[in-house]
């Protein structure tokens, strides 16, 4: 597997995802449309809570679900200085969470500098690690210890508890790898009682399914770690595979497509699309640039606000009063459960 | 072409109350009712449905059991093992009435 940019794909590029999602061949009701019913339409943000930075597309993985498009081959990271203005909007406006994303985050070369900046600002901060890193090179394999010194709340991807799941979702290997990761992070204290040093793990369907009510999953999951593997963890995020990029080449393929984005529209839940991520989260580009979630920043959908687009004009005032941009993926979030970065919400 | 089976007519199923509202809403609210949480767990219910629409060979039900046992986290290990005993119940079950069929025989043998 590698990414759809080095195969040349045509899914590389946002236009043809777009293009794709907003084909009036599949008869979809539109997204704007059900919102409207459920008379949520134009979404407004409410204040912003989490601060998403996007710290680049390099990944040690290529899994095949990404919606990033991630992969060793990418070289798009964030610089320090994007980085320096991030910091500096953290204090000022004291945005209580900032979550790491990427790619693999910890390879942009000034992670660590970062993360001991937003703490200094004064933010809670979250890593979205995908354990393997942890153990690609030996200059990672002291993150567990670096994580714990910054009190940083970790989040990792496990798809399955089983071997054969993990593996045909992110790659051979990776499980083994991940079992790993998690043992060094529950030896430095992370998913133990009364440590405070929270370790979340995600789940996504490996295929052409929902996720399942997320209380029976992380009750089997935790059981299941635990016997199988002695690994404890604190929450499950169940979260739905997003229809683009990566995970969208798949479903084309695999001849998917038009049964999965039904079952997601079928699955409409008004209660969730209440409670969507755009609505507290902001998430800022390698590039700088400003979105309204991750899934709008890989389709290149930039925030409605004219004036403050990138992080160089941020201004929170024009942020506040946008519209959040929609779209036919935009049912990803708010199929039955509902999914969001922090697993289901409704 | 027409089938006696087709997929898309899974999801025509709550139609079936269009003949019968009555009983068809007893029918789905009751069947609702059943797949809840209990002191079985989803999971476990699903599994079992998944075993049961092997038994009946009921092709809508097994599709919608794969799915539904999927999307609760059971493996494809876990998926196999419930298919086997529904086939090992079905051969046992006919393999049982080879008592019946002894007895008869030994009644009718000298
Ligand atoms: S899903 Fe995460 S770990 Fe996998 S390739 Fe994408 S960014 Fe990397
Ligand atoms: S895809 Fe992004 S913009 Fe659309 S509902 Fe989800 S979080 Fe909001």
């Amino acid at each position: 597997m590698s990414s759809l940019k080095a195969r040349r794909s045509p899914l590389a590029s946002s236009q043809e995802q777009i293009r794709q999602l907003e084909s009036p061949d599949f008869q979809l009701p539109r997204f704007a449309n059900k919102l409207k019913e459920a008379g949520l339409f134009p979404l407004k943000p409410k204040k912003i809570e989490i601060f998403q930075v996007n710290l680049g597309k390099m990944c040690n993985q290529t899994c095949h679900h990404c919606h990033v498009d991630a992969g060793p081959d990418r070289k798009e990271i964030m610089s320090q200085e994007t980085m320096q203005i991030c910091v500096d909007l953290v204090r000022e406006h004291q945005f209580p969470v900032v979550d790491l994303t990427g790619g693999a985050p910890e390879m942009n070369p000034h992670f660590r500098w970062f993360v001991t900046e937003l703490k200094k600002a004064g933010a809670h901060v979250m890593d979205r690690c995908n354990l393997t890193i942890i153990l690609a090179n030996p200059k990672y394999n002291d993150l567990p210890q670096f994580f714990k010194e910054h009190q940083v709340e970790v989040v990792s991807s496990l798809p399955h508890f089983s071997k054969n799941r993990t593996d045909r979702q992110r790659g051979d290997g990776v499980f083994d790898k991940s079992i790993r990761a998690l043992k060094m992070l529950n030896e430095v204290g992370y998913g133990q009682e009364g440590s405070g040093l929270k370790l979340n793990l995600v789940y996504n369907p490996s295929g052409c399914f929902l996720p399942g009510d997320q209380g029976g999953l992380e009750r089997e999951f935790k059981a299941r770690l635990k016997a199988d593997y002695d690994i404890d963890f604190n929450s499950l995020y169940c979260i739905t595979n997003m229809p683009i990029s990566r995970y969208l080449e798949y479903l084309i393929r695999s001849e998917n497509y038009e049964s999965y984005m039904t079952t997601l529209v079928n699955a409409f839940n008004p209660a969730a699309a209440g409670c969507v991520m755009c609505r507290n989260t902001l998430s800022i580009g390698w590039d700088g640039q400003l979105y309204d979630c991750d899934f709008n920043q890989m389709l290149d959908l930039p925030v409605e606000s004219q004036n403050s687009r990138h992080i160089r004009d941020f201004d929170l005032a024009s942020l506040e009063k946008r519209d959040i941009v929609l779209g036919q993926h935009c049912y990803g979030c708010t199929a039955g459960s509902g999914s969001s970065c922090g697993g289901a919400v409704a | 072409m027409s089938h006696y089976y087709n997929e898309a007519d899974l999801a025509k199923f709550p139609q079936i109350s269009e003949y019968q509202k009555a009983m068809g809403d007893k029918f789905f609210a009751w069947y609702g009712e059943v797949f809840k949480e209990g002191a079985l767990t989803a999971r476990e219910k699903s599994l079992i449905a998944l075993a049961v629409a092997h038994a009946v060979q009921c092709p809508y039900c097994i599709d919608a059991y794969t799915q539904d046992t999927l999307q609760k986290g059971c493996t494809e290990e876990q998926m196999m093992e419930a298919v086997h005993v529904a086939a090992a119940i079905r051969g046992g079950a006919s393999l049982v009435h080879g008592v019946q069929m002894m007895n008869k025989a030994n009644k009718l043998s000298m």
